[in-house]
């Protein structure tokens, strides 16, 4: 009995390997043979996105390691400096591949904040309704997917069925699976199609059942516990110090969402809370998204119940060819799945934007946190880091 | 917010200040006191949060304007700083020590707009493009489709609708 | 001939290489001075060769045989990568084509370019899709590849990938659908089958013309010429 309980608390012995220098930090020596330097990405499937960890390992554990960002850059920084404001709004939902709403949604309300443009209500009732089925399609495939970096790829099968329902009410609602283009600057584009409500409420509760699966499948699994309890935790003095956002910090037990500290559309008269974990792990993450899926459910029914059937849908804007906008700057900001996703627009008073600069969860999360936090990891765990804080790789580089 | 803007008036020299929306404002500051504008907003007023650091230029006027933009998560404001550096002398002062993730963005700048920031971790390693050799790409006088034309290859026998031109006949006939 | 030896085997810059794959000497267990060159002797510098057409029966049954299994690598290049993840999902179920997703470029048998591709990820396809087995087959999806498509005047973006390498079908669309995906996969197996799809012995046919637009925009070269 004695010999089974030490094989369970059996920890390698790592106290002379690597040797740690005087400054406390490991002595990082590629000749000494104790180090190997392992690329993850970006050609690989464990990697959320096209980008790469140069990883210096020591056995299995992790004592160095760097991200590589830029396989996905396109420039659009510089596109928009030649594209008129309505022909940036094509370009822009490209910036962010699995969500694409939360790109429309800021540069148009960045637009109208700067010309003074009044959206009719329907409009940001519709809005609100493409902004949370977004947010709906991206958590079915990260909560399972959660598990499916560890080997469970039961899980990402079924959410990419449901996942596709959501798709298709989106197809029905915009015309498109992925790239939508549905927010334009004044408005959407259309209304709800007839019967719309009632096949999303459908949808929702097949959804509902699902979650019930996905408890069964993994919340109580037992390998998905032990490999996610403990497992890159992240300290609370990380939060403001690092610019952490939307369900890492909250997993850290901050009140962060920028839909009730900075309510934008109708948030203000929905009924929600945050959801909130203390322990800061991979599971804390977990749970903090699963019961963000409820959320969007319910904020979902609320939207569908609240919302007038018909009405106005698009503001009257001027000419879109000589579309000047005033000399100004704004900071917009929203919560996507991953959290606050910010445009910092400045306009010069001519046709073209001057400056539009995105500020998404991950330029900090897959950058300076993954790097601090990978350090001391197994590096079968890297690839479940990575999926719990929600890196997408096209926002850092744009 | 109007409190906050005196105590910076008297102490800092800050000027232009504009408050657009409740929660959000901007204002300007000589290049030589940001950092340490930065630091007491920071450590005393509550803005513990680095939003972005952006830099916008302003080539007719010469200019590098960075913008700092501050969150305070308690009080729920943000402030943006706004700073003017001169096109020539591309240099500004780093505040890699204050917050984990400015050397990102402080990386980032280096490579698009070539403004140096010495002291800043890794601020020369390449971060988004591979071997580049031409003028930093945000510049303005960068020019992306004259660069695009001679690098890549563009496809013959591409059909060019103006959209402009197409907008015009579909959206506003009536116009001349 | 002499000067295409030259070119495969030469090396260019050394400033680019990572400081592993620099030429050093290494002092042995003995005292024995090593040269090591990890580019020559890591990799094979050799020219690589096309490989000839059997007889035609034997031919058919192998184009059969390739076409029923289409082994992907699994290398998510763009956007339109995020159409594959539902194609192997239960609706659009991709397997029932041999269509399977494998990690490794030495297990697979296609490569897709999932849309635009930066420079920087060009270097890693060229060097994955290299070291892929003969028969390999390119698929292109979505309009950047073909055109530039949203970003034909991107400073960081290719136009053409046909001009970097051999493309077998393109799929138009940004981005296309998984049907439209699905039906490009057929297309291929058509091709494959009518013994068409030569994409890689037309590679190395033209391997002067691909490198030199290869190197043209790849601008710190750091890696041998053909990385079997």
């Amino acid at each position: 009995m004695k010999n089974k309980l030490n094989i369970l608390n059996w920890k390698p012995d790592r106290s002379s390997f690597p040797d740690m220098g005087e400054d406390g930090k490991p002595v990082i020596s590629l000749d000494s043979e104790k180090f190997i330097k392992v690329w993850q990405g970006p050609n690989h499937p464990g990697i959320t996105g096209n980008m790469s960890l140069e990883l210096t390992i020591s056995g299995d554990e992790v004592v160095e390691s760097k991200t590589h960002v830029g396989y996905l850059h396109r420039g659009f920084e510089k596109l928009f400096e030649r594209r008129r404001y309505i022909q940036c709004f094509p370009t822009c939902i490209r910036m962010c591949v699995p969500e694409p709403d939360t790109n429309e949604y800021n540069l148009a309300r960045g637009v109208e904040e700067l010309d003074g443009i009044e959206v009719p209500e329907m409009a940001n009732w519709l809005r609100m309704i493409v902004l949370e089925m977004a947010r709906l399609q991206v958590l079915l495939r990260m909560v399972p997917g959660q598990a499916g970096t560890m080997g469970l790829g039961l899980g990402v099968q079924w959410g990419m069925y449901y996942r596709e329902l959501i798709l298709d009410r989106m197809e029905e609602l915009t015309g498109a699976r992925i790239y939508h283009m549905y927010i334009l600057p004044g408005g959407v584009r259309g209304l709800l199609p007839d019967g719309f409500k009632q096949r999303l409420e459908e949808n929702l509760v097949k959804i509902e059942g699902f979650l019930k699966d996905i408890d069964k499948l993994i919340l109580h699994n037992a390998v998905f516990k032990k490999r996610a309890i403990g497992i890159g935790h992240i300290p609370k003095d990380w939060v403001d110090q690092y610019g952490i956002v939307g369900p890492v910090a909250r997993a850290a037990g901050y009140q962060r969402d920028v839909r009730k500290d900075y309510p934008y559309l109708y948030y203000d008269q929905i009924d929600f809370d945050y959801n909130i974990e203390h322990d800061s792990d991979m599971f804390a993450r977990f749970l903090v998204r699963r019961k963000d899926l409820e959320t969007t459910l319910d904020i979902l029914r609320q939207i569908m119940a609240k919302m007038p059937d018909k009405g106005e849908i698009r503001a009257e804007t001027p000419n879109v060819l000589h579309w000047k906008i005033p000399k100004g700057e704004t900071y917009v900001r929203c919560e996507s799945s991953r959290g606050e996703y910010g445009f910092y627009m400045v306009a010069d008073g001519s046709e073209f934007p001057r400056r539009i600069n995105l500020r998404g969860p991950s330029y900090t999360h897959a950058i300076a946190v993954l790097e601090k936090l990978l350090v001391n990891a197994n590096i079968s765990d890297v690839s479940a880091i990575m999926l719990s804080l929600a890196t997408c790789p096209p926002e850092i580089e744009r | 917010m109007e409190a906050l803007l005196d105590r910076l008036k008297t102490r800092f020299g800050v000027f232009d200040f504009e408050q657009k929306k409740t929660y959000q404002s901007f204002c300007s500051v000589d290049k030589l006191s940001l950092v340490s504008l930065v630091t007491y907003l920071k450590a005393t007023e509550g803005f513990k949060v680095l939003v972005l650091i952006s830099v916008v230029d302003w080539i007719e006027d010469g200019k590098f304007q960075i913008t700092y933009l501050l969150n305070n998560p308690e009080l729920k404001t943000d402030i943006g700083i706004r700073t003017f550096i001169s096109r020539d002398n591309e240099e500004m002062e780093s505040i890699h020590d204050l917050w984990e993730h400015a050397p990102t963005f402080q990386r980032e700048i280096r490579e698009m707009y070539g403004i140096n920031f010495p002291g800043s971790p890794r601020v020369d390693e390449s971060f988004l493009l591979e071997g580049w050799d031409d003028i930093p790409p945000m510049r303005r006088e960068f020019d992306t489709k004259k660069y695009s034309e001679d690098t890549f290859f563009p496809r013959p026998g591409r059909k060019t609708n103006d959209p402009a031109e197409y907008m015009k006949q579909k959206l506003y006939p009536d116009e001349k | 001939m002499a000067e295409e030896k030259e070119n495969i085997t030469g090396m260019h810059d050394d400033k680019f290489l990572a400081p592993e794959n620099k030429k050093r000497i290494v002092i042995g267990p003995e005292g024995e001075e090593i040269h090591v060159d990890p580019l020559q002797d890591y990799f094979c510098t050799e020219r690589p060769q096309t490989s000839e057409p059997r007889n035609k029966t034997v031919e058919k049954f192998l184009n059969w045989a390739r076409a029923e299994s289409l082994w992907v690598l699994g290398f998510g290049t763009g956007c339109g990568s995020i159409e594959i993840p539902p194609l192997l999902s239960p609706r659009f179920d991709a397997y029932r084509f041999g269509v399977a997703m494998r990690a490794t470029p030495r297990q697979s048998s296609v490569i897709i370019i999932s849309g635009y591709l930066a420079v920087k990820t060009l270097k890693r396809a060229i060097r994955s899709y290299e070291q892929m087995q003969n028969p390999k087959f390119v698929i292109a999806l979505g309009s950047c590849t073909i055109n530039g498509g949203m970003y034909w005047d991107s400073y960081n973006t290719i136009n053409r990938l046909d001009h970097y390498l051999p493309v077998d079908v393109y799929v138009a669309g940004c981005m296309p659908r998984p049907e439209a995906i699905l039906s490009g996969f057929n297309k291929l197996k058509e091709r494959i089958r009518a013994g068409r799809a030569e994409g890689a012995n037309e590679y190395i046919t033209n391997l002067d013309w691909y490198k030199a637009n290869q190197k043209k925009i790849i601008k710190d070269w750091n890696m041998p010429d053909y990385n079997w």
